[in-house]
């Protein structure tokens, strides 16, 4: 039991760097995101279709790819190179990446809208900004809930590729007492943080599903 | 200079509206004229284009060619090389205020209650403030008999119920004209009472009315003016007891016959 106190401090820690990311990816994708998708169905084809090329591109490579491109690769590219140190260049990985699967996501969602929608509200004499922020995301959001809730909880469980960038998150930390101590029982340890994160997300996106469960379509 | 309102009190001009889809010609040619307080019900055969003359009207379709003006403004007008074009989207947001639009689906927002519904046009488009418009919106729900259900989603309500609210909540912008596409038709026939009499006390409100309609005995009963669409065209037109009792064209008679 004391053994298992000893290792609470560190693990706390690593759980900071493995929230951190979580939320800077999670604030900063959903706008993201968000635009990504409206973009996505924009009726200009030349910015559809680019973006239509990125999200292929983040969907299609390995998460941990792009998290070694941003890092080691990122420097060595003419002109626009930059250097960053380990958690901006993990929070870059990891933002365009999310955006892409929540602008799918997103996308799905807006689409799913019935055309009598718009056609409602234009006839009422809204503009289609209106349309969109009065009427049709606010349906969206609803609709959306269960795929972003399954998206937001993969992440938990993603941020952990940033041991790969030498970052002392949740499971680096635990994987180098381990190795210390020739013990499992830190792995047991975080898989109860783990396991901790997840159960608030899941709680907190069942609260929201039951708001909205006010009105059905 | 062109004068941009004119006073001859016909609130809707179409003249010589064409409107394809693809190779598809809906509309060949329809020319509607409606004056204040006046009834027009367009009735026809399945596919005739009647309610694509009504979705040119309010924008949800463009005329190819034609032109069309609301209350006196230009509101689409032939250009040099025979097309039609609409005017700037703002002024023609501005004008095609004027028309109120009623669909055979309804169109309520699902996520808003039935009172919320009635104000999100006025709040959003208007810029009016809540306090200053609520009275108003509950006096039509109201009218249309729905203010014990002010706080309930469109989707615990029934057809007749949803149909009026869709009713008050066009009326709610205050229009001077008002546009409905087969109100009734997705309704169970048990339900369709309730909405012919709201529609027809607004007509006796003098209400300027365009409806599309299957109900041919609130046609008779409730409009000024009948006309009959076929294959994209007026095949005829004329006052109620005119063209229900004494049809001119056969193919009007065959399909008044259709309809017994
Ligand atoms: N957006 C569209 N694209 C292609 N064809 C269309 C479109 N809208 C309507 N049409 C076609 O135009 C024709 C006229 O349709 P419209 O809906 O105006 O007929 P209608 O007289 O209202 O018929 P109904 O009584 O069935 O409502 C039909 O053949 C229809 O299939
Ligand atoms: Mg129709």
């Amino acid at each position: 039991m004391d053994y298992i106190l000893s290792l609470i401090g560190p693990m706390v820690e690593g759980t900071a760097v493995t929230l951190q990311m979580f939320f800077v990816t999670i604030v900063l994708s959903l706008p993201l995101g968000l635009g990504l998708a409206m973009a996505r169905i924009s009726r200009f084809a030349a910015l559809s279709g680019a973006v239509g090329v990125y999200i292929w591109l983040m969907r299609g490579t390995p998460l941990m790819l792009q998290l070694l491109f941003v890092y080691y690769g990122l420097p060595f590219i003419p002109y626009a190179g930059v250097t960053l140190p380990e958690f901006p260049a993990a929070a870059v990985a990891f933002v365009l990446n999310y955006a892409a699967y929540f602008a799918e996501i997103f996308r799905a969602g807006i689409q799913s809208i019935e055309r009598g929608q718009y056609e409602g509200a234009k006839v009422l004499g809204m503009t289609y900004p209106q349309t969109m922020r009065r009427i049709v995301l606010p349906q969206v959001i609803k609709r959306v809930l269960p795929p972003v809730s399954n998206e937001t909880i993969t992440l938990v469980k993603d941020t952990s590729l940033i041991y790969v960038l030498a970052m002392n998150d949740l499971l680096r930390v635990t994987r180098s007492i381990v190795q210390r101590d020739f013990d499992l029982t830190p792995f047991m340890v975080a898989a109860v943080f783990y396991l901790a994160m997840t159960f608030v997300l899941t709680w907190m996106f069942e609260k929201m599903e039951k708001r909205y469960a006010v009105y059905d379509e | 200079m062109q004068c941009m309102t004119n006073n001859d009190g016909h609130m809707i001009e179409m003249t010589g509206i064409h409107k394809s889809f693809g190779a598809l010609e809906v509309l060949r040619g329809v020319s509607l004229t409606v004056a204040k307080g006046e009834v027009v019900a367009i009735i026809g055969p399945s596919g005739s284009g009647k309610s694509t003359l009504l979705r040119c009207l309010c924008r949800l379709e463009a005329i190819d060619r034609g032109s069309i003006a609301v209350a006196g403004e230009t509101l689409a007008a032939e250009v040099p090389g025979g097309r039609s074009r609409y005017v700037a989207d703002a002024e023609a947001r501005r004008i095609c205020r004027k028309m109120g639009m009623v669909f055979q689906h309804f169109n309520l927002f699902p996520h808003l209650t039935v009172l919320d519904n009635l104000l999100e046009a006025p709040l959003t488009v208007k810029g009016l403030a809540r306090a200053d418009i609520l009275p108003e919106a509950e006096a039509l729900l109201r009218k249309v008999g729905l203010w014990e259900k002010r706080a309930t989603y469109p989707s615990r309500l029934s057809g007749g119920q949803k149909q009026r609210v869709a009713i008050a909540r066009a009326l709610a912008m205050k229009p001077d004209i008002m546009l409905f596409d087969e109100p009734t038709s997705a309704l169970d026939p048990e339900l369709t009472g309730e909405v012919l009499k709201a529609m027809r006390q607004l007509a006796e409100e003098h209400m300027t009315m365009v409806v599309v309609t299957h109900e041919m005995a609130f046609a008779r009963e409730v409009a000024h003016w009948v006309i009959f669409m076929d294959e994209g065209e007026i095949v005829e037109e004329g006052a109620p007891e005119e063209v229900f009792a004494r049809p001119r064209m056969e193919r009007t008679k065959a399909f008044l016959g259709s309809m017994l």
